[in-house]
């Protein structure tokens, strides 16, 4: 089997896709030609032709809002926004159209749109290049999330919001696109290369929405994370000494309750770790989860790690980002309660 | 209807792709001088060709031609045509100290440099810009710290910004210059509103707005242009464009269809169509719209057309998406060297002295950076981490507060 980092491998299921389905389409900006800024889309265009992957103008509205139209057509379009910041600009077509357009026409027409979008931090990108926006996504009736944190969930997770028939946002790890990346920044760069996740079938394969990943399994508490802090919480698990489970969440929306609180209830403690501000993040809602569903097995409060309640400010990349030292220090806290 | 042919999906393409022999030399343009120049307080239904027009002073030889020549005396030209240079040469410098590990990221405005120096000294000091990421310019015009400058590119520990942004992406608002973001498009709309601010409090200050051509397809542009058609706002509001957003050509934000000045028609509000690399004439177009707002006859879109000689960014090789001459072939030439040729048929420059100016202005870019070196490069110097939570509210809240208790600064 090929390794393929997550560059590749997202654009492995775009390839794949693309050759099943004629109805499948990729637009956005820079994505055509160009192959995007990420190269993601490198070689589709020339492959698979011009209207098959083409460039958007800069207007993240009028992607959003074509690529519905499309969709309520028939068409399973692909929209890539540049960064998921600026998924903002789209916001309501987000919120009000792809969301509630199947439940306002009783199912006469509907969104099956997939949004791509490099997310996330620790790449020195300033306040408009590095935000986590999930938890706005999350609390939107109607839409799903998915965020994979390896090559081979990527291309099996995209393949499943492609074919999935509701609008599905694939938040990408910008930072794990070239290889895992745990929140040590001072130590040099890995590659996907030997990762055995990274070994990722050239075929047709998908990894189901909502089922969440035991990626390490453990005794005496729960870690929840997804994205790029699933692999700085393996490195803080470690460093705390504690005998934690990780799960890798996978998909915020739908979300895999059964396997949070099966967990929970046996480990008995909860942190959850996430990347962007702490305050109304998605943390709270799965704090709110734990809470109401395994109370009487709670040994401990609940624990949030996340980034601070500001901007992500460009000369404090390493003060602002969660790394394994805080989850350390939470899963110790969490410990000692 | 069944025997008309079935529809197709049109997809924009551009002239040439690399490998490929650039079409940019083979644009049709107006001649220099050809373009008429109306009153300043005309009536906008007697101006829609201007739109399709292009507003050009220098010819070929350098010599200033037709209705447009702006009176501007030789010494305010030698400092439009230093503040261009010194755009370069800081641009220049500031690109290899990014590759040298010093910084994050970089921006260059190469060949657009008469634009901010020119606007910035058309405008008054009480005006603002609102600017985009490639005017810089307009700050170097304005005699803006160079080591300040650096400083921010490196978010040291002297950053005026404290470290809170990226690199040039700048605020100055003693300079005329109002605070950048990485998300384009989002303040034309504000620079209508601090004109409407003015003219609600009769005063006499107006407002000047960039967008880069791709960005003219958010809503942001349009929404500006409607509030700005409306209430008659103060303002002058510039399209740049340079041909390529990224590696989108002009015609992915419609650029095939119409000209980016033409779409002030649609609003009511005059549009000018400029040679953005002929110092003269983005002062002269500037001049007029100026003269039409302070006359309360409100806002003017202005075209600076114009050619984005480098890359994107630092991030960027734009070998990969257009054909490598296609910089040399474009036919409107350097506005530097325009300038300067200029000058030198009025006899008040000369090669030697523009010799010595640029050494001149590398020696004040190198002081700048070694002073800036000093202080600390990305990572090696920072302002205090309690600055990171500083200024989210005007009095922080208990979050911050506890936060920072957590993080010990
Ligand atoms: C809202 C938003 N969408 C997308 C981007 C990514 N982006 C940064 S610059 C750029 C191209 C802008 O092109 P243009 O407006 O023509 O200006 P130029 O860079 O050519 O000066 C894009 C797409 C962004 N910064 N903000």
């Amino acid at each position: 089997m090929p390794t393929m980092n997550m560059i590749r491998a997202l654009n492995s299921a775009l390839d794949v896709k693309l050759g099943q389905d004629p109805d499948t389409l990729i637009f956005g900006q820079d994505v055509g030609y160009f192959g995007g800024v990420f190269r993601v889309t490198d070689g589709l265009q020339k492959k698979h032709g011009l209207k098959r992957c083409f460039d958007a103008p800069i207007s993240e509205g009028g992607i959003i809002a074509t690529a519905i139209g499309m969709g309520a057509f028939g068409l399973r379009p692909i929209a890539e926004i540049q960064f998921a910041d600026y998924i903002l600009p789209a916001l309501d077509q987000l919120v009000s159209e792809a969301a509630r357009l199947r439940y306002r026409s009783n199912g006469e027409f509907w969104a099956p749109i997939t949004v791509r979008s490099p997310y996330g931090g620790g790449i020195f990108g300033g306040q408009t290049h590095s935000q986590s926006p999930e938890a706005i996504f999350a609390h939107i009736t109607g839409l799903k999330t998915v965020i994979p944190s390896n090559p081979y969930d990527a291309k099996g997770l995209l393949l499943a919001a492609i074919e999935d028939d509701d609008p599905v946002i694939v938040l990408e790890p910008k930072r794990l696109y070239n290889g895992p990346f745990d929140g040590r920044h001072d130590q040099t760069l890995e590659t996907w290369a030997g990762v055995p996740e990274a070994e990722v079938p050239e075929g047709h394969y998908t990894v189901p929405l909502g089922k969440a990943a035991v990626v390490r399994e453990g005794r005496q508490a729960t870690v929840l994370a997804y994205g790029t802090m699933v692999h700085v919480a393996k490195a803080g698990i470690e460093e705390s000494g504690v005998d934690a489970e990780l799960l890798d969440l996978r998909s915020i929306v739908p979300l895999d309750i059964e396997t949070i609180v099966a967990s929970v209830t046996k480990t008995g403690r909860c942190v959850i770790l996430h990347e962007a501000s702490r305050f109304g993040g998605f943390g709270g809602e799965l704090s709110a989860l734990v809470q109401e569903r395994c109370f009487w097995a709670l040994k401990s409060p609940v624990q949030r790690v996340a980034g601070w309640d500001t901007p992500y400010p460009h000369a404090f990349e390493w003060d602002y980002f969660p790394g394994p030292g805080r989850l350390a220090a939470a899963l110790r806290r969490a410990m000692e309660d | 209807m069944a025997n008309l042919p079935p529809l197709s999906l049109h997809i924009p393409e551009p002239s040439a792709r690399p490998g490929e022999q650039s079409g940019v030399a083979a644009v049709q343009l107006p001649e220099p001088g050809e373009t008429r120049r109306p009153d300043t307080l005309a009536v906008e239904a007697d101006m829609r060709d201007l739109p399709f027009g292009l507003i050009r002073v220098l010819d070929d030889q350098g010599v200033a031609v037709g209705p447009w020549i702006p009176s501007v005396s030789p010494d305010l030209l030698r400092h439009g045509l230093r503040s261009m240079m010194l755009t370069r040469i800081f641009d220049d410098r500031l690109f290899r100290a990014h590759r040298q590990g010093k910084t994050s990221f970089y921006m260059k405005s190469t060949g657009e440099e008469a634009i901010g120096a020119a606007q910035s000294m058309v405008l008054g000091g009480g005006d603002m810009c609102f600017p985009t990421y490639r005017v810089m310019s307009w700050l170097h015009a304005r005699g803006y710290p160079l080591t300040e400058m650096v400083n921010q590119v490196f978010s040291n520990e002297k950053d005026p910004l404290k470290g809170r942004q990226l690199p040039i992406l700048y605020s100055a608002r003693a300079y005329g210059f109002y605070s950048l973001s990485g998300n384009v498009g989002s303040r034309f709309g504000h620079a209508v509103g601090w004109a409407m601010a003015s003219a609600y409090k009769g005063d006499d200050k107006i407002a000047l707005a960039y967008i880069g051509e791709g960005t003219t397809a958010e809503g942001d542009f349009h929404e500006a242009l409607t509030f700005a058609s409306v209430y008659h706002a103060p303002c002058i509001l510039c399209v740049t464009n340079n041909q390529w957003a990224i590696s989108s050509y002009s015609g992915i934000a419609g650029g095939d269809e119409t000209t980016f000045a033409a779409k002030a028609i649609a609003y009511g509000i005059p549009g000018l169509r400029v040679d953005g690399n002929d110092f003269l004439a983005v002062w002269a177009a500037t001049e007029w719209a100026a003269e039409r707002a302070r006359s309360n006859k409100g806002a003017t879109l202005i075209e600076l057309y114009t050619y984005r000689a480098a890359g994107h960014s630092t991030s960027d090789d734009p070998t990969k998406y257009r054909p490598a001459d296609e910089p040399e072939a474009w036919p409107l030439g350097d506005p530097i060297e325009r300038l300067k040729q200029h000058l030198i048929t009025l006899r008040e420059w000369d090669e030697d002295r523009h010799a010595m100016l640029a050494d001149e202005l590398d020696q004040l870019v190198r002081v700048a950076v070694k002073e800036a070196e000093a202080v600390g490069t990305l990572g090696k110097s920072k302002p205090p981490v309690s600055e990171m939570f500083e200024g989210v509210f005007k009095e922080p809240d208990w979050r911050v507060i506890e936060q920072r208790r957590e993080l010990g600064v």
